[in-house]
């Protein structure tokens, strides 16, 4: 009797590992499942034109998405443009003010605005920036993606000039500068590589981003870049390509897809590297 | 206890100086004079105050949240704590330098050194240049780094990490210079560098040593105070606390009773 | 020239940090207010009647949110319920069974998925797993589940456990990547004292680390729970978008997300767009509600732990 409970308890403990190692390969096979398909598919897609061309006529074979690729690149831009300075500065007062009320009310903020739906932001910059302008235009796909940016810059960035000790602000202190120039012109001069890595962290995610794109930037099957017409994107171009009843287009959006997925992902490895390697240091 | 007799012309003086952390008194109405050109040496065991009696000195203690400071601290005569005064031109008269060394991250050799300036305006790049090499100098690392004042501040060892404090706090050239425990990272050798430099800039500055290392403070110090719970039990001549002292604390301190 | 005192300097500089955190804090509110602005004529013509009626007709001006907000829920509870215990196992895998040098790699490959845009997923559902499911899993389980009402009626490759098990996919890395975090909080100590007991180590597992940890393991499902909901492309691409209730996981459906990324820009009839904005708040206020439940779970949490 005594025995068999123990080897109950034996069998549970080796069955429970079983289960673990199991889901852990379950998780794993489909991540592997995504990015085999994507290469497979994408890279036998993928032709030098597909990056030099703009998109043939319905039924004509070949053509590029040149101009998505330009297209997502001058959105993202944009949208960096207006949320890297902002959520620089609010990272600086989280970081420099933080047992203020202000400082946990932007917190909380920051958390609940990365948890918007993404198409929720895509509505709200309609509202705010196609509407007036009568339009749908690269600049209300900028301001979408700023949205979707600007918490991930806030985060990062407070968690980045945290990381400079104390015994650094007091040494500029001592030097008799007002506190700041001490912040502006030695923790955040200081930080300004680190900081980059938040920058590139937010732009990945904002590259992948289509649904808040849709009724913004848009979409366009040539070349603009007019703040305010419709622009291409990659993300809206493959979604376009791939309900498309047409062989060739869904070809082509697994070329899009490949390209989309290599850029992100190298850009996110590359971000995750640099902080784990400033937290190793603890930045200095 | 203070009053002792001292042939230089006083510089610094602290009078019924106070201070707190929230409700905790940490420093308890100090009394003292420093002569112009002179090393003091502020030495008691760990907890007594003597960091934070030094960081009032240049009113850097209340940088930190909940604190206060009490009392008056007069620089060439006049109130340092006086509401009329900037603070940042009383760190600019007294400069510091810090228990570890802390260069300025991502910031080339030169540039730790003339930022002070540089931030006050002073852009003309002779003069910058003039004086980090007169200041490299002064701190003995410029034979050192004369060949790379470009590389990072935080590429030099901890001992020469510390020289270069020096020289960014000679750079903005206060006449008073403390030093918080500036030894206590270092290794001997780096240390020695160090006490013989600080024999050096005596001639142009006075400096305020806080140290945890009684020979340290019996080497390079004309006067010497103890401090104990925040109570300043014995300032005097270097050479008399070590040989003579009145008090029997202090007796019991540098004798290795207690501390 | 005035020369301003530092103390002066430094509140201009303290100032202006703060004027542009409240212009945040500001947007936030402000894109509420535009959303319940837009929203606004159709809920004068709705009413709150709208997410309970399940006719949606533009044409015939009928706007009944009830197979949206169906679909939304009924897909995001799917995948929490298909991800949360996949999610603590490899959580557990990563942080107890691995060793130090293979959890981080093994631990940035599971982020990476976190990474991957969500468009991607969907058009891997389209080539890949919806023709999985309508040639194997679909007939799989109606073989064998068949009796039960869920898995009745026949399956088109595209529909509610298509978009569920790809939404299920894209929030494992957020629950099993706070998981991990709460699970490195438990100090090694404790799990000692549960090995001195005698226990084997799935006995460990379960005194030291889980139980300890079961308010942040429902804070990260709540978290991913808010994912799953605002997601978008990947849903709308796998869904079939219509708006419809089955008893049928095979069926297909619309979320709000979906509906709304398929019709607004056809939507011509102002009572059309109101009416897609009024589904955008109810879900901005239904992710707000749960990250902000989540929110509140941690810092309880983090009182006691």
């Amino acid at each position: 009797m005594k025995l068999n409970y123990r080897l109950i308890r034996k069998i549970k403990n080796q069955l429970f590992m079983l289960v673990i190692f199991l889901s852990a390969a379950l998780v794993l096979i489909p991540l592997f499942l995504v990015i085999k398909y994507v290469f497979q598919e994408g890279a036998s897609s993928l032709s030098l034109s597909f990056f030099t061309e703009l998109p043939k006529p319905v039924g004509e074979v070949g053509g590029g998405m040149m101009h998505a690729i330009l297209g997502t690149m001058y959105i993202v831009l944009l949208g960096a443009l207006i949320a890297v300075p902002i959520g620089i500065t609010c990272g600086i007062y989280l970081c420099e003010f933080s047992k203020s009320k202000l400082s946990k009310t932007l917190k909380l903020t920051v958390d609940l605005m990365s948890g918007i739906p993404s198409i929720v932001i895509g509505i709200f910059a309609y509202l705010m920036v196609v509407v007036p302008l009568k339009s749908f235009s690269a600049l209300a796909g900028g301001v979408a993606l700023s949205i979707i940016m600007l918490p991930i810059i806030i985060k990062t960035s407070e968690e980045i000039l945290k990381l400079v000790p104390n015994h650094i602000r007091e040494a500029g202190l001592a030097l008799g500068l007002p506190r700041w120039k001490v912040i502006l012109f030695i923790i955040l001069k200081g930080s300004i590589s680190n900081l980059l890595t938040g920058i590139i962290l937010a732009i990945s995610r904002a590259a992948g981003e289509t649904a808040p794109l849709l009724f913004t930037a848009f979409g366009n099957m040539y070349l603009s870049f007019d703040l305010k017409k419709p622009m291409a994107t990659l993300p809206v171009q493959i979604y376009t390509y791939a309900i498309s009843p047409f062989k060739d287009w869904q070809r082509q959006a697994w070329a899009g897809a490949f390209v989309l997925m290599v850029l992100i992902l190298t850009m996110n490895l590359f971000a995750r590297f640099l902080l784990n390697k400033i937290k190793d240091k603890k930045g200095f | 206890m203070s009053n002792i007799e001292m042939k230089e012309k006083v510089i610094l003086e602290a009078k019924n100086l106070e201070a707190w952390f929230g409700d905790f008194q940490a420093v308890k109405g100090i009394n003292v004079s420093y002569g112009e050109k002179t090393i003091n040496a502020i030495i008691g065991p760990s907890g007594c105050g003597k960091s934070t009696y030094l960081r009032c000195l240049n009113r850097i203690h209340e940088e930190i949240e909940g604190t206060k400071v009490h009392g008056e601290v007069l620089l060439e005569g006049k109130n340092i704590y006086d509401k009329k005064i900037d603070v940042v031109d009383v760190r600019k008269r007294i400069g510091m330098v810090f228990q570890k060394p802390n260069p300025f991250p991502s910031m080339s050799i030169l540039d730790n050194v003339v930022i002070g300036l540089r931030l006050q305006g002073i852009t003309k790049r002779s003069t910058l240049m003039e004086t980090a090499e007169s200041c490299l100098k002064k701190a003995a690392l410029w034979e050192e780094v004369k060949d790379k004042l470009n590389s990072l501040g935080t590429s030099l060892s901890g001992g020469q990490q510390q020289r270069l404090c020096i020289a960014r706090a000679l750079a903005i050239n206060p006449p008073v210079l403390l030093m918080d425990e500036p030894t206590s990272a270092l290794d001997p050798i780096a240390t020695a560098k160090i006490e013989e430099l600080m024999n050096e800039i005596k001639r142009d500055y006075t400096v305020i040593i806080v140290t945890h290392n009684m020979q340290q403070a019996a080497r390079i110090s004309d006067y010497t105070s103890f401090f104990v719970y925040g109570k300043m039990i014995e300032h005097g001549l270097s050479s008399d606390i070590f040989t003579n002292p009145k008090e029997k604390q202090t007796e019991d301190y540098i004798s290795g009773r207690f501390g | 020239m005035v020369k301003l005192n530092s103390k002066t300097q430094d509140a201009l500089l303290f100032y202006a940090l703060r004027f542009i955190s409240l212009l945040v804090i500001g947007l936030l509110l402000f894109i509420i207010f535009i959303l319940f602005k837009a929203a606004w004529p159709a809920i004068i013509h709705n009413g709150l009647g709208f997410i309970i009626r399940t006719e949606w007709n533009p044409i015939e001006n009928q706007f009944g949110a009830l197979p949206f907000i169906f679909g939304t829920l009924v897909t995001s509870f799917l995948a929490v319920l298909i991800a949360t215990p996949v999610s603590i196992f490899v959580a557990l895998f990563i942080s107890e069974y691995l060793p130090t040098q293979f959890s981080r790699i093994i631990s940035t490959l599971v982020e990476m998925v976190a990474a991957i845009p969500s468009i991607v997923f969907g058009l891997w559902g389209i080539f890949f797993l919806s023709p999985l499911m309508k040639s194997t899993l679909a007939p799989f389980l109606k073989t064998y589940f068949g009796y039960l009402p869920i898995f009745s009626g026949p399956s088109f490759g595209i529909g509610i456990l298509t978009a569920s098990l790809v939404l299920s996919v894209m929030i494992v890395p957020t629950i099993s990547s706070i998981c991990r975090s709460i699970f490195e909080l438990v100090p090694q100590h404790q799990k000692e004292a549960s090995y001195a007991l005698g226990s084997t180590k799935f006995e460990m597992i379960k005194m030291a680390v889980i139980s300890p940890s079961l308010s942040g393991i429902s804070s990260a499902v709540v978290l991913g729970l808010g994912r799953a909901l605002g997601e978008t492309m990947a849903v709308t691409m796998l869904i079939g978008n219509s708006p419809l209730i089955s008893k049928s996981v095979f069926a297909p459906a619309a979320t709000m997300a979906s509906v709304m990324a398929n019709e607004y820009t056809d939507a011509n009839t102002p009572l059309h767009v109101a009416s897609l904005c009024y589904l955008a708040l109810l879900l901005f206020l239904i992710t707000f509600l749960s990250n902000l439940f989540a929110k509140t779970i941690v810092k309880n949490f983090s009182k006691i732990g």
